[in-house]
């Protein structure tokens, strides 16, 4: 090969930058560990943790159009069979009363920002 | 030849039948929560909410006084020093509430008191038909509702309202509200939408009347118009009750006894 040497070196000098972001990320922290503090006190969601994680959103936004418009105000869980008041303000954040250490863990990790509280009240909040 | 024309018959059948089936079952709205919604225990129910103030008791401004402040500390709804206040209850003369009333010789206490004025929760609520996103919306116990979260801001309702019951929200309104806010358990609302009177729809859920009906002392009446032993109807069948603008047919729920 003509000048093998240099083409063989320029080969291993772009693979390792172009593989940087794999071997960066063994050096880093690991993505998944938010840092979400659970509620104290209180051991199990309306539902399941895993669907909790990945439908609170949409559960959510089913439970207001439930409530408002459908005036099904409560929701019998299938996971316990309680029944819970459908209310961000007064049920959800009963129990995940700090918005520091739970909700903006996750969201911020996440990148999103929700604006849920321009309206509904935090605990801690004024 | 005849064989597969029959063939052909067959399964077109069957494919229109499936897809009907198909199309069937996907305009049924899934469910993304596995538990199962009901109305709260407790609530109030009625066919049609309806009030009735007994305006002759309320000689003056002052008498409407604790309504207004039950309904205020009820919704964290703030006083703002300009005309962009937002308003859910507030009083006005007679000349201004019954515009439709031709007689110029009133007797003296009927013209000179005030009235109260609040959403009038409408049969045929204009409000509801010119609103774009659906964030105002009529309930099947006759309350006119709103979902904050829907509403754009575009002020039609304020247009189409003609009691001027709507108010919209030009500055941020937690910067009118005491600190801490006045009740925990209900939202504010925030720049941009449009708000008003919900007859107190929250607190019905929970088995509680409306907040200006009980700190009126039983001067307000509220309750079923479709069961004629409710207060509202025995205080309709027993007393001369007045609706605002009539003559525009959105037939009021808000009924004003002379």
């Amino acid at each position: 090969m003509y000048n093998a040497k240099g083409v063989i070196i320029g080969i291993i000098v772009f693979v390792i930058i172009f593989a940087s972001p794999f071997w960066l990320s063994w050096i880093g922290t690991d993505y998944t560990k938010t840092g979400v503090v659970l509620p104290q006190g209180e051991k199990q969601c309306v539902e399941d943790t895993e669907f909790m994680r990945a439908n609170h959103m949409r559960l959510l936004d089913e439970w207001r159009d439930q409530a408002l418009r459908e005036e099904n105000r409560a929701y019998v869980s299938h996971l316990s069979g309680k029944t819970f008041v459908i209310s961000l303000q007064n049920t959800c954040m009963k129990c995940h009363n700090n918005y520091a250490s739970f909700c903006e863990k996750c969201h911020v990790a996440n990148s999103v920002y929700p604006y849920c509280w321009t309206c509904h009240i935090l605990p801690e909040g004024k | 030849m005849k064989d597969s024309r029959r063939r052909f018959l067959k399964l077109a059948g069957i494919s229109a039948f499936a897809l009907i089936g198909g199309l069937g079952a996907s305009g049924a709205q899934a469910q993304i929560a596995p538990g199962k919604y009901i109305p709260r225990p407790g609530g109030l129910k009625a066919k049609r909410w309806a009030m009735v103030i007994d305006t002759r008791r309320f000689a003056s401004a002052e008498d409407y006084a604790p309504c207004i402040e039950a309904c205020d500390r009820a919704h964290n709804i703030p006083h703002i020093p300009t005309d962009q206040n937002v308003k859910w209850i507030w009083t006005d003369t007679y000349d201004h509430v019954f515009p439709d009333d031709m007689n110029n010789h009133l007797n003296t206490s009927v013209r000179s008191r005030p009235y109260m004025l609040l959403c009038n929760h409408c049969d045929n609520p204009p409000c509801v038909r010119v609103c774009p996103t659906q964030a105002t919306y009529k309930m099947p116990n006759g309350i006119v509702a709103m979902d904050y979260h829907r509403c754009i801001g575009c002020r039609f309702c304020m247009a189409g309202c003609p009691y001027g019951a709507r108010s919209f929200n030009f500055v941020d309104p937690r910067k009118y509200l005491p600190d801490p806010y006045p009740n925990k358990e209900f939202p504010t609302r925030m720049i941009g939408v449009v708000e008003k009177c919900n007859f107190c729809v929250e607190r019905l859920a929970d088995g509680k009347m409306p907040a200006c009906v009980e700190a009126s002392n039983g001067k307000i009446a509220f309750g079923d118009l479709e069961d004629p032993n409710s207060s509202v109807r025995q205080a309709l069948a027993n007393n001369f009750s007045i609706r605002r603008k009539p003559s525009l047919g959105t037939q009021p729920g808000v009924y004003y006894l002379i």
